[in-house]
């Protein structure tokens, strides 16, 4: 028998494998095509304080390998999450939840995780950080490493909660971000979220997507995200949470050879709303061809001997 | 929402460009006309959805119409092939809803959903006017099919190359008795009937770029009266009243 189980700051959790935010809703609709118990946890879709319209259509487009999107941080706001989702999440999932925070403000992002300091199922806080900060002309908290910083601070100042720090790719050093996250106080670090890309329609020399860029995300960003996975297990000593192109149990497996401590699952879930089940269930059988017993052995493999 | 293998029985081309595609599976997932299946195509990230024309328990007919890369190699797909779909998205057109005097409106490829429609309409003792609408005679497809139904069938090309010459709505302007539509067809043609001033109500589908088809990542919402709904789930037939243009 080989041990899937592992562990995040101080969070158990079954199996490594994470359906990642934005790619999962609130559980609802993945309810139907299988029992939610079998996952180690989920990360919630990215929400705000208020309730957000996100971006005009189109929305979404698709890459060799992988899509685009920029939906914008559509969600109701915490406050209808916490009325509506939180209770039905009980009744369909049973293990601890990702509530993952999106902010436009370092008091929005505290303000977001105080508000779920009561609910016993969310066990971790991912905050989101590749938001832009509208008080400082729109640039985006997760580029600076101040800013990345700041945050952190603020969110660790309002819970109790395990927090773990989401960063964006979009920057020419993550492991200095990371380091800045880790030095403020993040009991976690999640990466990567989406790379900024475009497509352009040829027959109406238009982009596709109305908001003119998008966030790259699938098997596409895979070699991006393990390397930076890699780069951050160098530079810091708190679990990451490893995201990015992840499609099958081997590539989950890599990613813990890089440094992750547990895996997230995104795209995937939408070209095959099964992957997360396959992906769990083929595990064993990875682990038993690399020689492990405990899944937990691989993480940071690759980087001893 | 279902996911599982079908088998492509048999395609056939309709037009130049378009296609009648036949797969066996599991239907038990359809509940309503106007539903999509969503199909995964090797080589391609995102699925491909595509509206369900006509079913049976075993059985789904499709009509796809080449316009890119992913529709090409669906139509290419030889006999035999297995296609990993979802099926029975979307909330399809609600018949029951439509009085007696409704009219079937499509456009191109539009007409996909309506063929279903209709059948399932006439089978219930209704007695709908189906309106369809082609670029010109040479793009029309399916006229035997709709013929065979038994229904009072117009038919209008933009060139006048059959049928009355104008739109789907010239043809819909001159059965003023009918007060209720249900349709499908580009945006243009669904903001053109939307604003006849004979209809009382009426059912719109919608289309929209989607990432997953089965309402979780918000790829495909659009604002209606009622706040955002995603096309894919709460759509894609949309009811008049709530649509903003
Ligand atoms: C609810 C619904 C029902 C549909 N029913 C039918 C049908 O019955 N028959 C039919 O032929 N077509 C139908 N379409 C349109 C069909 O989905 C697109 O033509 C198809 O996805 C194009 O794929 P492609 O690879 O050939 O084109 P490309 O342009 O290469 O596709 C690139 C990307 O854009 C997306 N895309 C391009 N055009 C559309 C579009 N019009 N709508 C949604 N996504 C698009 C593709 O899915 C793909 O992700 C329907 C669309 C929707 C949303
Ligand atoms: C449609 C979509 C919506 C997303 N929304 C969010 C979000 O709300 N918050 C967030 O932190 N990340 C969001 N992401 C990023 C994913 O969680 C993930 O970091 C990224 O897609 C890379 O992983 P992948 O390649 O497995 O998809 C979104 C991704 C997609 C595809
Ligand atoms: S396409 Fe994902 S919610 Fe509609």
């Amino acid at each position: 028998m080989v041990n899937l189980a592992v562990e995040l700051a101080g969070v158990q959790l079954k199996n490594p494998i994470i359906p990642a935010s934005g790619t999962f809703g609130y559980g609802r609709e993945y309810a139907e095509v299988y029992d939610l118990n079998i996952l180690g946890s989920f990360s919630w879709k990215g929400t705000t304080a208020q309730p957000r319209l996100g971006n005009p259509q189109p929305r979404i487009a698709e890459a060799p390998s992988g899509m685009l999107n920029a939906v914008g941080l559509q969600n109701p706001g915490i406050d209808a999450v916490i009325a509506e989702e939180v209770p039905n999440i009980a009744k369909i999932f049973q293990g601890p939840v990702i509530a993952n925070i999106g902010g436009f403000s370092i008091d929005e992002y505290a303000e977001n995780c105080r508000k779920l300091e009561d609910i016993d199922q969310v066990a971790i806080l991912e905050v989101n950080i590749s938001c832009p900060n509208v008080h400082a002309g729109g640039k985006n908290f997760g580029c600076d490493p101040k800013a990345a910083a700041e945050v952190t601070r603020a969110v660790k100042a309002a819970t109790k909660k395990p927090v773990f720090m989401k960063l964006t790719p979009n920057v020419t050093d993550i492991a200095e971000i990371a380091r800045a996250c880790a030095d403020a106080g993040a009991d976690g670090l999640c990466l990567i979220n989406t790379l900024l890309g475009m497509r352009i329609d040829l027959n109406t020399r238009r982009p596709v997507i109305a908001n003119r860029t998008g966030g790259v995300s699938g098997p596409a960003v895979f070699p991006v995200a393990l390397r930076m996975v890699w780069d951050v297990y160098e530079a810091v000593q708190i679990p990451i949470i490893g995201c990015g192109g992840v499609s099958s149990a081997e590539d989950a497996a890599e990613m813990m050879l890089a440094g992750a401590a547990a895996v997230e699952v995104g795209a995937a879930n939408l070209a095959d709303p099964r992957a997360c089940k396959t992906i769990i269930e083929q595990l064993p059988a990875v682990c038993r061809r690399l020689g492990v017993d405990n899944i937990s052995e691989l993480t940071g493999g690759a980087h001893h001997g | 929402m279902k996911q599982s293998l079908f088998t492509l029985e048999h395609a056939r081309q309709l037009t130049e460009d378009t296609y009648e595609l036949v797969l066996s599976g599991d239907t038990s997932a359809v509940t309503a006309p106007g539903q999509f299946v969503n199909i995964r195509l090797p080589g391609r990230f995102l699925r491909r959805p595509i509206s369900i024309c006509n079913w049976t328990d075993e059985a789904l007919m499709l009509l796809v119409k080449v316009v890119g890369d992913g529709t090409r190699e669906l139509v290419r797909c030889v006999p035999g092939t297995e296609l990993d779909v979802l099926s029975g998205l979307g909330n399809g057109f609600d018949p029951t809803a439509a009085g007696p005097h409704p009219v079937l409106a499509g456009g191109g490829i539009g007409i996909a959903p309506i063929y279903g429609l209709a059948r399932r309409m006439l089978d219930a003792g209704q007695a709908p006017t189906v309106a369809l609408g082609f670029r010109s005679a040479k793009d029309a497809f399916y006229l035997e099919e709709f013929a065979a139904l038994g229904c009072r069938l117009l038919i209008a090309t933009e060139d006048g190359s059959m049928g009355a010459k104008g739109f789907v709505t010239d043809c819909i302007r001159n059965v003023p008795e009918c007060d209720y539509v249900l349709c499908c067809g580009p945006l243009p043609m669904l903001k053109a009937v939307h604003g006849l001033p004979q209809l009382r109500d009426g059912q719109f589908s919608f289309e929209a770029r989607m990432g997953c088809g089965f309402g979780a990542c918000m790829g495909c919402t659009i604002p209606t009266r009622d706040g955002y709904k995603r096309v894919c789930k709460d759509g894609p037939i949309l009811y008049k009243e709530e649509i903003v243009w």
